[in-house]
Protein backbone atom coordinates (compact mmCIF):
# COMPACT_ATOMS: atom_id res chain seq x y z
CA UNK A 1 0.00 0.00 0.00
CA UNK A 2 2.66 2.52 0.83
CA UNK A 3 4.82 1.67 -1.98
CA UNK A 4 1.58 2.36 -4.12
CA UNK A 5 1.17 5.84 -2.53
CA UNK A 6 4.86 6.38 -3.80
CA UNK A 7 4.65 5.81 -6.97
CA UNK A 8 1.24 7.59 -7.15
CA UNK A 9 3.19 10.67 -5.76
CA UNK A 10 6.15 10.20 -8.09
CA UNK A 11 3.26 10.21 -11.08
CA UNK A 12 1.36 12.98 -9.72
CA UNK A 13 4.48 15.20 -9.15
CA UNK A 14 6.14 14.83 -12.04
CA UNK A 15 2.95 15.39 -13.45
CA UNK A 16 2.09 18.62 -11.83
CA UNK A 17 5.96 19.82 -12.67
CA UNK A 18 5.61 19.24 -16.08
CA UNK A 19 4.68 22.13 -18.78
CA UNK A 20 2.81 19.59 -20.65
CA UNK A 21 0.04 18.83 -18.10
CA UNK A 22 -0.42 22.28 -17.06
CA UNK A 23 -0.85 23.63 -20.94
CA UNK A 24 -3.68 20.38 -21.50
CA UNK A 25 -5.21 21.52 -18.50
CA UNK A 26 -5.19 25.13 -19.92
CA UNK A 27 -6.63 23.90 -22.79
CA UNK A 28 -9.38 21.84 -21.82
CA UNK A 29 -10.15 24.62 -19.33
CA UNK A 30 -10.26 27.00 -22.43
CA UNK A 31 -12.42 24.71 -24.77
CA UNK A 32 -14.96 23.17 -22.51
CA UNK A 33 -15.60 27.07 -20.94
CA UNK A 34 -16.12 28.26 -24.80
CA UNK A 35 -18.73 25.29 -25.15
CA UNK A 36 -20.21 26.16 -21.70
CA UNK A 37 -20.31 30.06 -22.56
CA UNK A 38 -21.75 28.76 -26.37
CA UNK A 39 -24.31 26.78 -24.75
CA UNK A 40 -25.91 29.16 -22.60
CA UNK A 41 -26.01 32.12 -25.46
CA UNK A 42 -27.85 29.57 -26.86
CA UNK A 43 -30.27 28.95 -24.43
CA UNK A 44 -30.68 32.70 -24.10
CA UNK A 45 -31.14 32.62 -28.46
CA UNK A 46 -33.94 30.14 -28.54
CA UNK A 47 -35.17 29.09 -24.82
CA UNK A 48 -37.86 26.90 -26.87
CA UNK A 49 -35.54 24.05 -27.37
CA UNK A 50 -34.63 23.44 -23.80
CA UNK A 51 -37.96 21.68 -23.44
CA UNK A 52 -37.11 19.45 -26.27
CA UNK A 53 -33.60 18.65 -24.87
CA UNK A 54 -35.25 17.11 -21.84
CA UNK A 55 -34.05 20.23 -18.89
CA UNK A 56 -31.42 22.35 -18.74
CA UNK A 57 -29.26 19.86 -17.02
CA UNK A 58 -29.15 17.06 -19.55
CA UNK A 59 -29.02 20.00 -22.04
CA UNK A 60 -26.37 21.66 -20.70
CA UNK A 61 -24.42 19.30 -18.44
CA UNK A 62 -24.85 16.19 -20.92
CA UNK A 63 -23.19 18.38 -24.43
CA UNK A 64 -20.47 19.81 -21.89
CA UNK A 65 -19.57 16.37 -20.68
CA UNK A 66 -19.64 14.45 -23.97
CA UNK A 67 -17.61 17.30 -25.29
CA UNK A 68 -14.98 16.47 -23.06
CA UNK A 69 -14.90 12.74 -23.67
CA UNK A 70 -13.81 13.84 -27.32
CA UNK A 71 -10.89 16.28 -25.46
CA UNK A 72 -9.73 13.16 -23.58
CA UNK A 73 -9.16 11.71 -26.80
CA UNK A 74 -6.43 14.13 -27.07
CA UNK A 75 -5.47 14.87 -23.08
CA UNK A 76 -5.20 11.10 -22.07
CA UNK A 77 -3.01 9.70 -24.57
CA UNK A 78 -0.73 12.00 -24.00
CA UNK A 79 -0.59 12.08 -19.93
CA UNK A 80 -0.07 7.73 -20.07
CA UNK A 81 2.45 7.86 -22.85
CA UNK A 82 4.94 9.27 -19.79
CA UNK A 83 3.95 6.87 -17.56
CA UNK A 84 5.53 3.70 -18.52
CA UNK A 85 7.23 3.98 -22.05
CA UNK A 86 8.50 7.35 -21.03
CA UNK A 87 10.30 6.05 -17.70
CA UNK A 88 11.66 3.03 -20.11
CA UNK A 89 13.37 5.37 -22.44
CA UNK A 90 15.07 7.54 -20.02
CA UNK A 91 16.24 4.76 -17.60
CA UNK A 92 14.33 4.86 -14.98
CA UNK A 93 12.30 1.57 -15.02
CA UNK A 94 14.69 -0.71 -14.37
CA UNK A 95 15.49 1.04 -10.91
CA UNK A 96 11.28 1.27 -10.30
CA UNK A 97 11.26 -2.83 -11.18
CA UNK A 98 14.35 -3.74 -8.65
CA UNK A 99 12.52 -1.99 -5.62
CA UNK A 100 10.86 -4.13 -3.93
CA UNK A 101 7.25 -2.97 -4.85
CA UNK A 102 4.91 -5.65 -6.92
CA UNK A 103 4.35 -4.76 -10.25
CA UNK A 104 0.89 -4.30 -9.19
CA UNK A 105 1.20 -2.07 -6.56
CA UNK A 106 3.35 -0.23 -9.50
CA UNK A 107 0.21 -0.13 -11.87
CA UNK A 108 -1.80 0.65 -9.11
CA UNK A 109 0.53 3.58 -8.54
CA UNK A 110 0.76 4.98 -12.03
CA UNK A 111 -2.89 4.66 -12.61
CA UNK A 112 -3.77 6.33 -9.73
CA UNK A 113 -1.57 8.95 -10.68
CA UNK A 114 -2.82 9.90 -13.59
CA UNK A 115 -6.18 9.75 -12.03
CA UNK A 116 -5.29 12.17 -10.18
CA UNK A 117 -4.85 14.77 -12.45
CA UNK A 118 -7.50 13.65 -14.45
CA UNK A 119 -9.70 13.91 -11.69
CA UNK A 120 -8.79 18.02 -11.02
CA UNK A 121 -9.99 18.21 -14.84
CA UNK A 122 -13.05 16.22 -13.94
CA UNK A 123 -13.53 18.83 -10.85
CA UNK A 124 -12.98 21.78 -12.60
CA UNK A 125 -15.60 20.61 -15.82
CA UNK A 126 -18.41 19.91 -13.13
CA UNK A 127 -17.65 23.22 -11.61
CA UNK A 128 -19.56 25.08 -15.10
CA UNK A 129 -22.73 23.45 -14.94
CA UNK A 130 -22.87 22.95 -10.73
CA UNK A 131 -22.56 26.93 -11.25
CA UNK A 132 -26.15 27.31 -12.74
CA UNK A 133 -27.15 25.82 -9.81
CA UNK A 134 -27.20 29.81 -8.27
CA UNK A 135 -29.88 30.88 -11.15
CA UNK A 136 -31.77 27.81 -12.05
CA UNK A 137 -32.76 24.54 -10.08
CA UNK A 138 -30.84 21.41 -11.40
CA UNK A 139 -31.78 17.45 -11.20
CA UNK A 140 -29.02 17.17 -9.37
CA UNK A 141 -29.50 13.06 -9.96
CA UNK A 142 -28.87 13.45 -13.79
CA UNK A 143 -25.94 15.78 -13.16
CA UNK A 144 -24.05 13.12 -10.87
CA UNK A 145 -24.94 10.64 -12.91
CA UNK A 146 -23.29 12.58 -15.49
CA UNK A 147 -20.29 13.21 -13.49
CA UNK A 148 -19.81 9.54 -11.94
CA UNK A 149 -20.22 8.37 -15.68
CA UNK A 150 -17.29 11.64 -16.81
CA UNK A 151 -15.01 9.95 -14.07
CA UNK A 152 -15.48 6.39 -14.88
CA UNK A 153 -14.94 7.19 -18.37
CA UNK A 154 -11.60 8.92 -17.56
CA UNK A 155 -10.61 5.98 -15.61
CA UNK A 156 -11.58 3.23 -18.78
CA UNK A 157 -9.16 5.73 -21.37
CA UNK A 158 -6.19 6.12 -18.65
CA UNK A 159 -6.35 2.22 -17.87
CA UNK A 160 -6.50 1.67 -21.80
CA UNK A 161 -3.77 4.39 -22.02
CA UNK A 162 -1.32 2.49 -19.07
CA UNK A 163 -1.61 -0.75 -21.16
CA UNK A 164 -0.05 1.01 -24.66
CA UNK A 165 2.67 2.79 -22.32
CA UNK A 166 3.40 -0.71 -21.21
CA UNK A 167 3.54 -2.41 -24.57
CA UNK A 168 6.23 0.23 -25.82
CA UNK A 169 9.38 1.93 -24.72
CA UNK A 170 8.32 5.10 -27.33
CA UNK A 171 6.49 8.12 -26.08
CA UNK A 172 4.70 8.73 -29.07
CA UNK A 173 4.35 5.17 -29.99
CA UNK A 174 2.09 4.40 -27.33
CA UNK A 175 0.11 7.98 -28.01
CA UNK A 176 -0.68 6.65 -31.06
CA UNK A 177 -1.96 3.62 -29.83
CA UNK A 178 -3.99 4.66 -26.90
CA UNK A 179 -5.42 7.50 -29.95
CA UNK A 180 -6.60 5.23 -31.88
CA UNK A 181 -7.96 2.84 -29.47
CA UNK A 182 -9.95 5.66 -28.07
CA UNK A 183 -10.97 6.36 -31.64
CA UNK A 184 -11.55 2.78 -32.20
CA UNK A 185 -14.19 3.05 -29.45
CA UNK A 186 -15.95 6.36 -30.76
CA UNK A 187 -16.19 4.72 -34.52
CA UNK A 188 -17.56 1.59 -32.93
CA UNK A 189 -20.50 3.69 -31.23
CA UNK A 190 -21.11 5.50 -34.39
CA UNK A 191 -20.95 2.68 -36.53
CA UNK A 192 -23.84 0.89 -33.71
CA UNK A 193 -26.15 3.43 -35.04
CA UNK A 194 -26.46 1.84 -38.42
CA UNK A 195 -29.21 -1.13 -38.15
CA UNK A 196 -27.74 -4.34 -39.16
CA UNK A 197 -28.79 -7.75 -38.28
CA UNK A 198 -28.09 -10.46 -40.08
CA UNK A 199 -29.42 -13.87 -39.78
CA UNK A 200 -27.08 -16.82 -38.81
CA UNK A 201 -28.57 -20.49 -38.19
CA UNK A 202 -32.23 -18.97 -37.77
CA UNK A 203 -31.00 -15.97 -35.55
CA UNK A 204 -30.79 -12.49 -35.99
CA UNK A 205 -27.53 -11.50 -34.48
CA UNK A 206 -27.72 -7.69 -33.43
CA UNK A 207 -24.84 -6.43 -34.51
CA UNK A 208 -25.24 -2.94 -33.99
CA UNK A 209 -26.30 -3.71 -30.17
CA UNK A 210 -22.75 -5.97 -29.53
CA UNK A 211 -20.95 -3.21 -31.03
CA UNK A 212 -22.54 -0.82 -28.94
CA UNK A 213 -22.19 -3.17 -25.69
CA UNK A 214 -18.43 -3.47 -26.61
CA UNK A 215 -17.83 0.80 -26.40
CA UNK A 216 -17.64 1.98 -23.40
CA UNK A 217 -18.82 5.25 -25.04
CA UNK A 218 -22.55 3.89 -25.22
CA UNK A 219 -22.49 3.57 -21.71
CA UNK A 220 -21.29 6.75 -20.75
CA UNK A 221 -24.60 7.49 -23.04
CA UNK A 222 -27.00 6.33 -20.46
CA UNK A 223 -24.96 7.52 -17.45
CA UNK A 224 -25.49 11.17 -19.37
CA UNK A 225 -29.29 11.25 -19.74
CA UNK A 226 -29.29 10.35 -16.07
CA UNK A 227 -30.32 6.57 -15.98
CA UNK A 228 -27.96 4.79 -13.34
CA UNK A 229 -27.96 1.11 -13.86
CA UNK A 230 -25.86 -1.68 -11.96
CA UNK A 231 -24.80 -2.95 -16.05
CA UNK A 232 -22.83 0.02 -17.02
CA UNK A 233 -21.41 0.22 -13.74
CA UNK A 234 -20.39 -3.11 -13.65
CA UNK A 235 -18.73 -2.46 -17.37
CA UNK A 236 -16.52 0.19 -16.58
CA UNK A 237 -15.37 -1.47 -13.55
CA UNK A 238 -14.35 -5.00 -15.62
CA UNK A 239 -12.91 -2.68 -18.24
CA UNK A 240 -10.41 -0.73 -16.15
CA UNK A 241 -9.48 -3.95 -14.29
CA UNK A 242 -8.98 -5.88 -17.49
CA UNK A 243 -6.87 -3.12 -18.91
CA UNK A 244 -4.76 -2.74 -15.58
CA UNK A 245 -4.58 -6.43 -14.93
CA UNK A 246 -3.53 -6.74 -18.72
CA UNK A 247 -0.60 -4.22 -17.84
CA UNK A 248 0.29 -6.15 -14.96
CA UNK A 249 0.81 -9.28 -17.10
CA UNK A 250 2.51 -7.18 -20.07
CA UNK A 251 4.94 -6.22 -17.28
CA UNK A 252 5.66 -9.14 -15.78
CA UNK A 253 6.42 -10.92 -19.32
CA UNK A 254 8.75 -8.59 -20.43
CA UNK A 255 11.25 -9.83 -17.61
CA UNK A 256 11.06 -12.99 -19.33
CA UNK B 1 29.37 -13.36 11.00
CA UNK B 2 27.56 -16.49 9.87
CA UNK B 3 28.43 -18.50 7.22
CA UNK B 4 25.39 -18.36 4.64
CA UNK B 5 26.19 -16.41 1.85
CA UNK B 6 24.75 -13.14 1.32
CA UNK B 7 24.30 -14.08 -2.42
CA UNK B 8 23.56 -17.58 -3.93
CA UNK B 9 23.50 -17.63 -7.60
CA UNK B 10 23.35 -21.23 -9.14
CA UNK B 11 23.25 -22.35 -13.13
CA UNK B 12 22.06 -19.42 -14.46
CA UNK B 13 20.87 -18.91 -18.19
CA UNK B 14 19.39 -16.18 -20.03
CA UNK B 15 19.21 -15.84 -23.74
CA UNK B 16 18.01 -13.53 -26.33
CA UNK B 17 16.38 -15.28 -28.60
CA UNK B 18 18.63 -17.92 -30.22
CA UNK B 19 21.43 -15.74 -29.23
CA UNK B 20 22.99 -17.11 -25.95
CA UNK B 21 23.42 -13.90 -23.68
CA UNK B 22 24.63 -15.76 -20.19
CA UNK B 23 24.93 -19.35 -19.43
CA UNK B 24 26.31 -21.32 -16.41
CA UNK B 25 26.59 -18.37 -14.10
CA UNK B 26 27.28 -19.71 -10.71
CA UNK B 27 28.52 -17.07 -7.97
CA UNK B 28 28.37 -16.60 -3.76
CA UNK B 29 29.31 -13.41 -2.26
CA UNK B 30 29.73 -13.70 1.31
CA UNK B 31 29.36 -10.33 3.48
CA UNK B 32 32.44 -8.01 3.18
CA UNK B 33 33.36 -9.03 -0.34
CA UNK B 34 34.15 -6.76 -2.86
CA UNK B 35 33.39 -8.60 -6.32
CA UNK B 36 35.07 -6.91 -9.38
CA UNK B 37 32.92 -8.12 -12.56
CA UNK B 38 35.49 -7.83 -15.80
CA UNK B 39 35.19 -8.29 -19.16
CA UNK B 40 35.23 -6.78 -22.41
CA UNK B 41 31.67 -4.49 -23.24
CA UNK B 42 29.13 -7.08 -24.46
CA UNK B 43 30.69 -10.47 -22.12
CA UNK B 44 27.17 -10.47 -20.32
CA UNK B 45 28.35 -8.34 -17.29
CA UNK B 46 24.93 -6.00 -17.47
CA UNK B 47 22.87 -9.17 -18.31
CA UNK B 48 24.43 -10.62 -15.03
CA UNK B 49 23.62 -7.49 -12.78
CA UNK B 50 20.17 -7.69 -13.99
CA UNK B 51 19.15 -11.09 -13.45
CA UNK B 52 20.70 -10.59 -9.53
CA UNK B 53 18.74 -7.23 -9.37
CA UNK B 54 15.73 -8.62 -10.56
CA UNK B 55 15.16 -6.58 -13.45
CA UNK B 56 15.70 -9.65 -15.85
CA UNK B 57 14.04 -13.45 -14.85
CA UNK B 58 16.45 -16.15 -15.69
CA UNK B 59 15.69 -18.79 -17.98
CA UNK B 60 17.22 -21.54 -15.86
CA UNK B 61 18.82 -21.19 -12.51
CA UNK B 62 18.08 -19.74 -9.04
CA UNK B 63 19.21 -16.99 -7.30
CA UNK B 64 19.19 -16.21 -3.21
CA UNK B 65 19.48 -13.17 -1.29
CA UNK B 66 20.15 -13.57 2.11
CA UNK B 67 18.08 -16.56 2.07
CA UNK B 68 15.43 -15.11 0.35
CA UNK B 69 14.57 -16.47 -3.50
CA UNK B 70 14.39 -14.15 -6.02
CA UNK B 71 12.04 -15.46 -7.91
CA UNK B 72 9.63 -17.05 -5.12
CA UNK B 73 9.70 -13.79 -2.63
CA UNK B 74 10.42 -11.22 -4.87
CA UNK B 75 10.07 -8.16 -2.06
CA UNK B 76 11.65 -9.45 0.51
CA UNK B 77 14.76 -10.57 -1.52
CA UNK B 78 14.92 -7.29 -3.21
CA UNK B 79 14.69 -5.45 0.05
CA UNK B 80 18.69 -6.62 0.71
CA UNK B 81 19.94 -5.46 -2.72
CA UNK B 82 20.99 -1.82 -3.83
CA UNK B 83 20.81 -1.50 -7.71
CA UNK B 84 22.78 1.17 -9.84
CA UNK B 85 21.95 0.57 -13.21
CA UNK B 86 24.26 1.40 -16.27
CA UNK B 87 22.33 4.32 -16.77
CA UNK B 88 21.43 5.78 -13.16
CA UNK B 89 17.68 6.00 -12.43
CA UNK B 90 17.22 9.97 -11.97
CA UNK B 91 14.21 12.22 -12.06
CA UNK B 92 15.53 15.32 -13.32
CA UNK B 93 12.41 17.32 -12.73
CA UNK B 94 13.21 16.29 -8.92
CA UNK B 95 15.41 17.79 -6.36
CA UNK B 96 18.27 15.72 -4.49
CA UNK B 97 16.16 15.33 -1.80
CA UNK B 98 13.06 14.52 -3.25
CA UNK B 99 14.84 11.53 -4.90
CA UNK B 100 16.00 10.26 -2.23
CA UNK B 101 13.31 10.30 -0.31
CA UNK B 102 11.34 8.56 -3.33
CA UNK B 103 14.00 5.76 -2.92
CA UNK B 104 13.18 5.66 0.77
CA UNK B 105 9.42 5.50 0.14
CA UNK B 106 9.74 2.72 -2.78
CA UNK B 107 12.00 0.64 0.00
CA UNK B 108 9.32 1.53 2.59
CA UNK B 109 11.69 2.89 5.55
CA UNK B 110 8.99 3.37 7.80
CA UNK B 111 7.85 7.53 8.13
CA UNK B 112 9.57 8.31 11.57
CA UNK B 113 13.26 6.83 10.27
CA UNK B 114 12.85 8.07 6.43
CA UNK B 115 14.82 11.36 7.24
CA UNK B 116 17.42 10.42 8.99
CA UNK B 117 17.91 7.29 5.72
CA UNK B 118 18.37 10.33 4.02
CA UNK B 119 20.37 12.56 5.59
CA UNK B 120 22.91 9.32 5.98
CA UNK B 121 22.89 8.52 2.39
CA UNK B 122 23.71 12.31 1.79
CA UNK B 123 26.16 12.16 3.94
CA UNK B 124 28.13 9.25 2.71
CA UNK B 125 28.21 10.38 -0.78
CA UNK B 126 29.39 13.71 -0.08
CA UNK B 127 25.76 15.67 -1.40
CA UNK B 128 25.07 16.76 2.00
CA UNK B 129 25.14 20.76 1.04
CA UNK B 130 23.21 19.89 -2.50
CA UNK B 131 20.10 18.41 -0.85
CA UNK B 132 17.70 21.25 -2.93
CA UNK B 133 19.31 21.01 -6.51
CA UNK B 134 17.75 19.50 -9.47
CA UNK B 135 18.47 16.40 -10.36
CA UNK B 136 18.41 17.44 -13.90
CA UNK B 137 20.85 20.11 -13.57
CA UNK B 138 23.88 18.35 -11.80
CA UNK B 139 26.99 17.15 -13.75
CA UNK B 140 27.64 13.89 -14.56
CA UNK B 141 29.69 12.50 -11.50
CA UNK B 142 27.21 14.10 -8.92
CA UNK B 143 24.53 12.71 -10.94
CA UNK B 144 26.17 9.52 -11.24
CA UNK B 145 26.23 10.02 -6.50
CA UNK B 146 22.56 10.87 -6.53
CA UNK B 147 22.14 7.70 -8.40
CA UNK B 148 24.34 5.42 -5.56
CA UNK B 149 23.00 7.39 -2.73
CA UNK B 150 19.42 6.41 -4.00
CA UNK B 151 21.10 2.86 -4.24
CA UNK B 152 21.62 2.84 -0.33
CA UNK B 153 19.36 4.84 0.92
CA UNK B 154 17.74 1.33 2.64
CA UNK B 155 21.52 0.22 3.38
CA UNK B 156 21.16 -2.88 1.61
CA UNK B 157 23.53 -5.88 2.74
CA UNK B 158 24.54 -6.06 -0.88
CA UNK B 159 25.53 -2.77 -3.51
CA UNK B 160 24.89 -4.17 -7.38
CA UNK B 161 26.73 -1.47 -9.41
CA UNK B 162 27.07 -1.22 -12.93
CA UNK B 163 29.44 0.43 -14.77
CA UNK B 164 29.37 2.90 -11.65
CA UNK B 165 32.60 4.91 -13.22
CA UNK B 166 31.97 4.79 -17.00
CA UNK B 167 31.71 8.19 -18.43
CA UNK B 168 33.03 10.54 -15.28
CA UNK B 169 36.22 12.51 -15.77
CA UNK B 170 39.33 11.74 -13.76
CA UNK B 171 38.89 13.72 -10.48
CA UNK B 172 35.25 12.36 -10.69
CA UNK B 173 36.77 8.77 -10.87
CA UNK B 174 38.77 9.40 -8.22
CA UNK B 175 36.15 10.33 -5.89
CA UNK B 176 33.54 7.82 -7.12
CA UNK B 177 36.52 5.06 -6.32
CA UNK B 178 36.96 6.67 -2.87
CA UNK B 179 33.32 6.40 -2.02
CA UNK B 180 32.81 2.25 -3.61
CA UNK B 181 35.98 1.15 -1.08
CA UNK B 182 34.37 3.29 1.65
CA UNK B 183 30.92 1.65 0.93
CA UNK B 184 32.36 -1.37 1.00
CA UNK B 185 33.39 -1.08 4.65
CA UNK B 186 29.54 -1.56 5.63
CA UNK B 187 28.12 -3.33 2.02
CA UNK B 188 29.02 -6.41 0.47
CA UNK B 189 29.62 -4.63 -3.52
CA UNK B 190 29.43 -6.51 -6.59
CA UNK B 191 30.32 -4.03 -9.43
CA UNK B 192 31.24 -4.39 -12.84
CA UNK B 193 33.59 -2.49 -15.46
CA UNK B 194 35.24 -3.29 -18.35
CA UNK B 195 38.48 -1.21 -16.98
CA UNK B 196 40.70 -3.21 -15.53
CA UNK B 197 42.25 -0.18 -13.10
CA UNK B 198 38.78 -0.34 -11.72
CA UNK B 199 38.32 -3.41 -10.53
CA UNK B 200 41.93 -3.39 -9.33
CA UNK B 201 41.50 -0.39 -7.38
CA UNK B 202 38.58 -1.70 -5.36
CA UNK B 203 37.93 -5.34 -6.01
CA UNK B 204 38.82 -8.35 -3.21
CA UNK B 205 37.80 -10.35 -5.82
CA UNK B 206 37.79 -10.38 -9.60
CA UNK B 207 35.32 -12.65 -11.52
CA UNK B 208 36.10 -12.46 -15.21
CA UNK B 209 33.54 -12.80 -17.52
CA UNK B 210 33.92 -13.71 -21.67
CA UNK B 211 31.18 -14.59 -23.87
CA UNK B 212 28.52 -15.07 -21.36
CA UNK B 213 30.09 -17.15 -19.53
CA UNK B 214 32.37 -16.93 -16.11
CA UNK B 215 36.43 -17.83 -16.75
CA UNK B 216 37.66 -16.40 -13.95
CA UNK B 217 36.51 -16.51 -9.73
CA UNK B 218 39.31 -15.80 -7.52
CA UNK B 219 40.78 -13.06 -4.88
CA UNK B 220 42.75 -10.77 -6.11
CA UNK B 221 46.04 -11.07 -4.37
CA UNK B 222 48.87 -9.29 -4.46
CA UNK B 223 52.01 -11.23 -3.19
CA UNK B 224 51.37 -14.77 -5.08
CA UNK B 225 51.29 -13.13 -8.70
CA UNK B 226 54.30 -10.99 -8.71
CA UNK B 227 54.96 -10.78 -12.40
CA UNK B 228 58.71 -9.46 -13.26
CA UNK B 229 59.36 -8.59 -17.08
CA UNK B 230 62.90 -8.73 -18.87
CA UNK B 231 64.02 -7.37 -22.29
CA UNK B 232 67.18 -9.32 -23.48
CA UNK B 233 69.32 -8.89 -26.52
CA UNK B 234 69.05 -12.54 -26.67
CA UNK B 235 66.12 -14.17 -25.31
CA UNK B 236 65.93 -17.63 -23.86
CA UNK B 237 63.16 -19.58 -24.98
CA UNK B 238 60.75 -19.94 -22.53
CA UNK B 239 61.10 -23.99 -21.58
CA UNK B 240 64.97 -22.93 -20.94
CA UNK B 241 63.82 -20.49 -18.47
CA UNK B 242 61.47 -22.43 -16.59
CA UNK B 243 64.08 -24.87 -16.20
CA UNK B 244 65.53 -23.13 -13.52
CA UNK B 245 63.84 -23.70 -10.12
CA UNK B 246 64.09 -19.80 -8.84
CA UNK B 247 61.25 -19.63 -11.92
CA UNK B 248 57.81 -20.68 -12.44
CA UNK B 249 56.41 -19.17 -15.35
CA UNK B 250 57.57 -17.82 -18.15
CA UNK B 251 56.11 -15.93 -20.78
CA UNK B 252 57.46 -14.50 -23.98
CA UNK B 253 56.39 -11.05 -25.16
CA UNK B 254 58.16 -10.54 -28.36
CA UNK B 255 61.09 -7.96 -29.77
CA UNK B 256 63.32 -9.73 -26.58
CA UNK B 257 60.81 -9.46 -23.78
CA UNK B 258 59.42 -12.71 -21.31
CA UNK B 259 57.11 -12.45 -18.32
CA UNK B 260 58.54 -14.27 -15.57
CA UNK B 261 56.95 -15.31 -12.06
CA UNK B 262 58.83 -16.70 -8.70
CA UNK B 263 57.56 -18.97 -6.07
CA UNK B 264 54.87 -16.69 -4.54
CA UNK B 265 56.22 -14.24 -1.88
CA UNK B 266 59.87 -14.40 -3.63
CA UNK B 267 61.77 -11.89 -5.70
CA UNK B 268 63.65 -13.25 -8.39
CA UNK B 269 65.29 -9.85 -9.49
CA UNK B 270 69.00 -10.72 -8.67
CA UNK B 271 68.65 -13.96 -9.56
CA UNK B 272 67.71 -13.11 -13.50
CA UNK B 273 70.09 -10.58 -13.13
CA UNK B 274 72.47 -13.61 -12.12
CA UNK B 275 71.54 -16.12 -15.12
CA UNK B 276 71.66 -13.43 -17.59
CA UNK B 277 75.29 -12.80 -16.63
CA UNK B 278 76.38 -16.48 -16.42
CA UNK B 279 74.25 -17.36 -19.88
CA UNK B 280 74.70 -14.73 -21.70
CA UNK B 281 71.41 -13.77 -22.50
CA UNK B 282 72.36 -9.42 -22.78
CA UNK B 283 70.10 -8.50 -20.49
CA UNK B 284 69.29 -4.52 -20.84
CA UNK B 285 65.81 -4.12 -19.14
CA UNK B 286 64.24 -5.08 -15.96
CA UNK B 287 61.34 -4.44 -14.13
CA UNK B 288 58.41 -5.31 -12.00
CA UNK B 289 55.53 -6.17 -14.75
CA UNK B 290 52.56 -3.82 -12.65
CA UNK B 291 49.32 -5.11 -14.01
CA UNK B 292 48.65 -8.97 -12.81
CA UNK B 293 45.35 -8.28 -13.34
CA UNK B 294 45.47 -7.22 -17.17
CA UNK B 295 47.41 -10.47 -17.33
CA UNK B 296 45.03 -12.52 -15.92
CA UNK B 297 42.36 -10.97 -18.29
CA UNK B 298 44.15 -11.68 -21.26
CA UNK B 299 44.62 -15.44 -20.71
CA UNK B 300 40.89 -16.26 -19.62
CA UNK B 301 39.55 -14.64 -22.10
CA UNK B 302 42.16 -16.33 -24.28
CA UNK B 303 43.81 -13.54 -25.61
CA UNK B 304 47.59 -14.38 -25.55
CA UNK B 305 49.61 -17.85 -26.16
CA UNK B 306 49.77 -19.93 -23.07
CA UNK B 307 52.04 -19.76 -20.21
CA UNK B 308 54.63 -21.94 -20.01
CA UNK B 309 54.46 -22.99 -16.43
CA UNK B 310 57.32 -25.06 -14.95
CA UNK B 311 56.22 -28.73 -14.14
CA UNK B 312 56.74 -29.57 -10.66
Amino acid sequence: MSATLAIMRLETRRLFVSPLSWVLAAMTQLLTGLLFVMTLTDIQNNPNALADAGGVTVFVAGGLMRFVTLILLLVVPLLTMRSIAEERKQGTWPWLVASPIGTSALVAGKFFGVMGYLTLIWALTAAMPAALAVFSPLDMGILAAGLIGLWLMMASFAALGLLASAMTREPSLAAVITLTAILLAWLAYAVSAIDWQPVVFDHALDIAGMIRGASPIGHLDSLLRGLFTTADLVYFAVFVLACLALTVLRLDAERR
Amino acid sequence: MDNTPLLEATGLVRHYGRHPGVADIDLSVAPGDVVGLLGVNGAGKSTILQLLAGTLAPHAGRIRIAGHDLARAPSRAKRHIGYLAERPALYGELTVDESLDLAARLQQIPRAARLDAVASAKHDTGLADIGRRLVGGLSKGTAQRVGLAQAIVHRPALLLLDEPTSGLDPSQLRGMRELIARLSADHAVILSSHLLAEIQAVATRTVIVAGGRIVLDGPMSDDETRWIEMTCLRAPAPDALTGFTEIQAAEPMGAGRVRLRGAPGTDIRARVVELSVIHNWGLVGLRASGNDLEHRFMTATGQTPARHEARP
